[in-house]
């Protein structure tokens, strides 16, 4: 019975650089369970927000619900009829979210949660840490139209949040555990009056130093955001469009 | 592990963007145009103290394609050194790899901004004939730019009139063809929207690129190897025609816009200099060869062209018949 576990983790990803879609159609059972291992971790987050916020669904339900659809997209292999050609992956998985709340019987979801169907082991509490800690504007969301937007945010920030733990784990392996304190204060901690020297004085470093580390993490980050980007792409014209789309004037 | 908000989410997304510029001699100022691969910002040179304009690829390109390309692009630029086209200054990589090059910031609009405050046909037609000039240069050096339009030429403060944009130019040396190929980044300056808007369109290999509208038939159909100098001139053509959209019609420089951008390139002018001397004959009051002008019409236009002496001549007759009849012996 497979069980991935991804809690917060960078564990089991594959060594290669491969195109998650590719991984999902392989022959070989591990490379096909590692590939929808990563899009279960890039999107359970967005499922989840999307389905407590657009089906207004309590936190218990939308758990129920998370879980069974990632379930449901590994038996009925939904991966292997997408195509990159035609859409984004987000907007694919969004639809197929709807479609699985439309179609599936509450009955069958709680018989099937307690059987012998994979269960997932997902940081729910974090998610709704998330959603209780102001995160998302209920108000700018009320709208049909918004909801891609707002599935896309959420892809975004956790897209965003995993490549942060990654560059966590990069600083931490380095020894630069200052330079990531640095980053999360300036960037992630977002103070706009603090300068550079402030945060020089606040961490015992010269300016020099803070502006050479800043600009270090912000590539590194990048770098490890695009990295996981990539992966979940099916093409390199999906790749540029999608790194558009998150760094870019595209996204919201 | 970490919540990150929405505050984040922009400063993170804003920081990773920005280009490090670190152990380069450039100061990033701001962006000032996008364009669907590349952005356009504006820095400072720190060596020489000027305002530069630098264009970086947005993202890194897995193949090195892109990167390759935006290098080609910069090339092309480097080999035309021309008061009409933009100047370029520099090239390297940043430290995350992304290619860039610099080159003149231009302050000024671009001419589709522009045009509304020139009033009179012959300073629109003027303004066309300088990018003309840049034009056949580029020719006169092999190189085609294949997304000519009223968004990629740039009008400066002191009224230099720039040509813009050559990220679709291709060389043409001898047997070896080469293309640029990234997708264009807007022109620059103040006023200028996102890139989005002047509908450049890049595709794969084998490819559209152009504009629609003022891309030529063989280069919508995608003959990208058989384009030769008169694709361009459909483009002046049609340049052109938007250039004089707002004023009367004039029968003459109709004929010249139609023999631009004829949709045969065998109907068309051969090469730039003779659409340019098409525009300096119209200027200058004499036949366009355009078109054929019936007795009517020429006899009109000698009459415009030489209207004073006309007058002066008919006007001294007269008198003399005045005098002649007035005194009599």
């Amino acid at each position: 019975m497979l069980q991935p576990t991804f809690r917060g983790g960078d564990g089991g990803f594959p060594a290669t650089r491969s195109s998650v879609l590719e991984g999902v159609r392989s022959g070989d059972t591990a490379e096909r369970r590692r590939a929808l291992e990563t899009v279960c971790q890039e999107y359970w987050k967005p499922v989840y927000k999307y389905v407590r916020w657009r089906w207004s669904r309590g936190a218990e339900d939308a758990q129920d619900i998370t879980q069974g659809f990632f379930a449901e997209m590994l038996e009925r292999e939904l991966l292997n009829r997408f195509d990159a050609g035609k859409g984004r992956l987000r907007t694919y998985l969004r639809l197929c979210v709807d479609s699985f709340l439309l179609n599936e019987d509450k009955a069958a979801r709680r018989q099937k949660r307690g059987g012998a169907v994979q269960h997932l082991a997902l940081d729910f509490a974090a998610a709704e840490d998330e959603l209780a800690g102001g995160c998302i504007d209920a108000a700018a969301i009320a709208s049909p139209d918004s909801l891609d937007q707002f599935f896309e945010k959420e892809w975004v920030r956790s897209l965003f949040t995993l490549a942060v733990e990654d560059l966590r784990t990069l600083c931490i392996a380095q020894g630069r555990e200052r330079t990531f304190q640095l980053f999360e204060a300036y960037d992630l901690d977002g103070d706009e009056n603090i300068s550079y020297e402030q945060l020089g004085q606040q961490y015992g470093v010269a300016v020099t130093a803070v502006t050479n580390g800043l600009a270090w993490a912000r590539r590194e980050f990048r770098k490890m955001a695009l990295e996981r980007l990539q992966r979940i792409c099916g093409s390199d014209e999906e790749f540029q469009r999608e790194t558009k789309a998150v760094f870019g004037g595209d996204a919201q | 592990m970490r919540q990150l908000s929405d505050k984040a989410l922009t400063r993170l997304r804003n920081g990773a963007e920005l280009p490090d510029l670190s152990g380069t001699r450039y100061r990033l100022l701001e962006r000032v145009a996008r364009g669907g691969m590349s952005v356009v910002y504006a820095a400072q040179d720190r060596d020489l103290q000027r305002r530069v304009a630098l264009k970086v690829l947005e993202t890194p390109s897995s193949q090195g394609e892109l990167a390759d390309r935006l290098m080609r692009e910069a090339r092309v630029l480097a080999r035309l050194e021309h008061p009409g086209i933009v100047p370029v200054h520099d090239v390297g990589r940043l430290p995350d790899g992304r290619v860039f090059y610099t080159m003149k910031f231009v302050e000024g609009q671009r001419l589709d901004q522009y045009i509304g405050s020139l009033t009179p046909t012959s300073d629109r037609l003027r303004l066309f004939q300088r990018i003309c000039d840049a034009v056949a240069f580029a020719h006169a050096r092999g190189v085609l730019h294949r997304d000519l339009k009223p968004a990629n030429v740039m009008v400066g403060s002191f009224g230099e009139v720039l040509v813009m944009d050559w990220g679709l130019a291709k060389i043409l040396s001898g047997d070896v063809e080469t293309e640029t190929g990234t997708d264009p980044a807007s022109p620059q300056g103040p006023g200028n929207g996102r890139s989005g808007t002047t509908g450049s369109v890049v595709t794969g290999h084998g490819r559209v690129m152009g504009t629609p509208g003022y891309m030529s038939p063989e280069q919508a159909r995608g003959e990208v190897e058989s384009l030769d100098a008169r694709s361009d001139i459909f483009s002046l053509g049609e340049l052109l025609r938007s250039l004089l959209s707002e004023k009367p019609s004039d029968r003459s420089l109709d004929a010249i816009c139609a023999k631009a951008s004829a949709q045969e390139r065998e109907g068309r002018y051969a090469t730039v200099q003779e659409l340019l001397s098409d525009v300096s004959r119209y200027l200058d009051g004499l036949a366009v060869e355009a078109r054929r002008e019936n007795i009517f019409e020429k006899v009109g236009r000698f009459y415009r062209r030489y209207r004073f002496f006309i007058l002066l001549t008919a006007g001294y007759l007269v008198m003399r018949v005045l005098l002649l009849v007035l005194i009599k012996p």
